[in-house]
């Protein structure tokens, strides 16, 4: 394993060799990568009227509050593997 | 229908265009390296842009003017499906987050400046380069045209006639990207988006406030849709275009030439992975956005300019303010749609022109040119590339453009196994690649021929009709996401049956891959 000053980060995400007990450790996650995945990419979870809000039909809210979901699951999972310094 | 001519208005978006020029030039000395005369400087604005620039300046890359009046038309043309826009720009970063980040180390690490350098490095094969380039420039023209109609919708609702407007913004635009390069339209972005988040906020409140609420929005909304045999709900036979349309175009956003050029533009991997959790803000933005279409149908929004049979669907965001706004309000919004498309022009030429000079030109033209000749290059042609792209909307219906800019992401994703997995492995041989970028390309190219649009017979729609194949259903799948699992299936097929041919030599430096994440 070489690791250069700049580019070594022992953190999740790495499929291949390194510092495996560090790469463990923040693994899990990364599953909060694939939540919005599953919450935005299939429509009949969510194709609905109802309820609403404000006169806003579920379908649309429920994608617009997926933004703030996305945001905030990346922001953990950049936090997780930032390098430690 | 033609709007009269509002001497306000006019005098507004002049002023905003003449302060941007200003910004433009001036950008040439913002934290300016000892030369502007290399692809580092000039395209890349020396790689060091932190994370506030990064997010202006992605932000302003990948929503473009072109999007923000494309959205709503849609939504008020074809009802729900147009929403696709926001599960895309939500899926997009939790997709590109690590394959981001680890894109920029590899490529600072070696000094690589677009994505077709990086895969010559990685895969050691000058021809795979080469249809990286080429596919990414192909992809990218239509684009840099299609944000003309941004400009072209603001012109045609403040009633001037003619097509000089689009010449003068071009060329201005070309002088100082000329001269600037990537810094003038990270300088711009900063005033594009603050204007853009002001104008959005005010109209998603404004609007339905006047209109009754956004009860009373959906519901008239509704029933105008219903009458055109649409809806503000999918049916279940449009679940699977949504899903792969929303999937397909997240997963090439990133392989955009204009968007490599921000990533790489970037100081360090950590404002990269940063920037992905930063991003999402626009994505609400341009949801609010998306809704301004049913704005428009709840206000009973006529479109303007083409034809007296076909109006101009894009003209329904300018015309909702123009009627909903005061005019100096309405002025300021114009003003921002224009300068919103001149930011992503500007970024798109010189992705496009660098990854000219430095895959076409310099390999195989002139391998020995100096840094200094190959960024003169990139220069000269981002500015042929924004004349093309005017005269080309001008001598070209506009049509054109938007069905070449409909089959972009189908073209550009298929250089995603190149990419994509040699940031991840070594395993895929350089030729089973290029065979799988064949077999892609070509299957995808054959499904949007058969595919007849509203008033064609071929290359009608992204949206391949799976009846097409015998399937008994309505159901559509997005073009693109057919040709790239072919693609990867022929690159993984035929890798282990050319292993025993000899592998391209990679002339990276394996470390960077080896430790980053």
């Amino acid at each position: 394993m070489t690791h250069e000053p700049s580019a070594g980060e022992p953190s999740a995400g790495e499929p291949s060799a390194g510092e495996p007990r560090a790469r463990m450790r923040n693994r899990w996650v990364l599953v909060l990568l694939l939540v919005p995945l599953v919450a935005t990419l299939i429509p009949a979870f969510y194709n609905f009227t109802a309820p609403s809000i404000g006169g806003m039909p579920f379908f649309y809210w429920w994608q617009l509050l997926w933004v703030g979901g996305v945001a905030a699951c990346t922001a953990i999972v950049y936090l997780a593997t930032r390098r430690a310094r | 229908m033609i709007p009269a001519f509002n001497s306000l208005e006019f005098g507004v978006v002049i002023a905003m265009f003449a302060i941007v020029t200003g910004l433009g030039f001036v950008a040439t000395r913002w934290r300016r390296g000892t030369t502007l005369a290399s692809l580092e400087e000039w395209g890349l604005g020396g790689r060091k842009f932190g994370t506030a620039v990064t997010w202006f300046l992605l932000g302003g890359d990948l929503y473009t003017a072109y999007t923000f009046v494309a959205v709503p038309a849609l939504l008020f043309g074809a009802g729900a499906v147009g929403f696709f826009a926001v599960p895309y720009t939500i899926a997009v970063f939790p997709l590109v987050m690590f394959a981001a980040a680890r894109m920029w180390s590899v490529c600072h690490e070696n000094g690589y400046v677009t994505a077709a350098d990086f895969v010559r490095g990685r895969h050691g094969s000058s021809l795979l380069a080469l249809l990286v380039a080429i596919t990414g420039i192909v992809a990218t023209l239509p684009y840099i045209a299609l944000q003309l109609t941004g400009i072209k919708a603001v012109i045609e609702v403040m009633g001037i006639g003619g097509d000089w407007p689009l010449w003068i913004a071009f060329i201005v635009l070309a002088a100082y990207t000329f001269t600037s390069g990537l810094r003038a339209p990270a300088l711009i972005a900063f005033v594009k988006d603050i204007l853009i988040y002001v104008m959005v906020l005010v109209a998603v409140v404004y609007i339905p406030y006047k209109l009754g609420g956004y009860d009373v929005v959906f519901h008239r909304a509704s029933s105008a849709l219903h009458s055109e045999g649409l809806s503000t709900l999918l049916s279940s036979s449009q679940y699977l275009g949504y899903s792969t349309l929303a999937l397909g175009s997240a997963l090439a956003l990133f392989l955009y030439p204009h968007a490599v050029t921000g990533v790489l533009a970037s100081r360090s991997r950590d404002v990269v992975k940063k920037n992905m959790s930063l991003l999402p803000a626009y994505s609400l933005m341009l949801g609010f956005i998306a809704l301004l279409g049913y704005m428009a149908l709840a206000a009973h929004v006529k479109p303007v300019g083409g034809t007296a049979a076909a109006p101009d669907g894009n003209t329904i965001v300018p015309v909702l303010f123009n009627t909903e706004f005061p005019h100096w309000f309405a002025a300021i919004a114009f003003g921002a749609i224009t300068i919103g498309a001149l930011v992503p022009a500007a970024i798109m030429a010189i992705a496009a022109a660098n990854t000219f000079a430095r895959d076409i030109y310099k390999p195989y033209f002139r391998p020995n040119a100096s840094d200094r000749e190959e960024g003169m290059v990139s220069q000269i042609v981002s500015v042929a590339l924004k004349l093309g792209a005017v005269g080309v909307i001008v001598g070209l219906k506009l049509t054109f453009a938007l069905e070449f800019q409909l089959i972009g992401g189908v073209v550009v994703i298929q250089i995603l196994p190149s990419v994509v997995l040699g940031l991840y492995t070594r395993w895929y041989h350089r030729w089973a690649l290029i065979g799988g970028w064949v077999a892609g390309m070509g299957l995808s190219v054959y499904m949007l021929y058969v595919t007849p649009g509203k008033t064609t017979s071929h290359f009608g729609s992204a949206s391949f009709a799976l009846s097409t194949w015998g399937f008994n259903t309505t159901a559509t799948i997005w073009t693109g996401i057919v040709g790239v699992v072919a693609n990867l299936v022929v690159a993984t097929a035929l890798t282990p049956l050319l292993a025993r041919l000899p592998r391209g030599r990679p002339n990276d430096a394996a470390p960077a891959i080896a430790a980053s994440t």
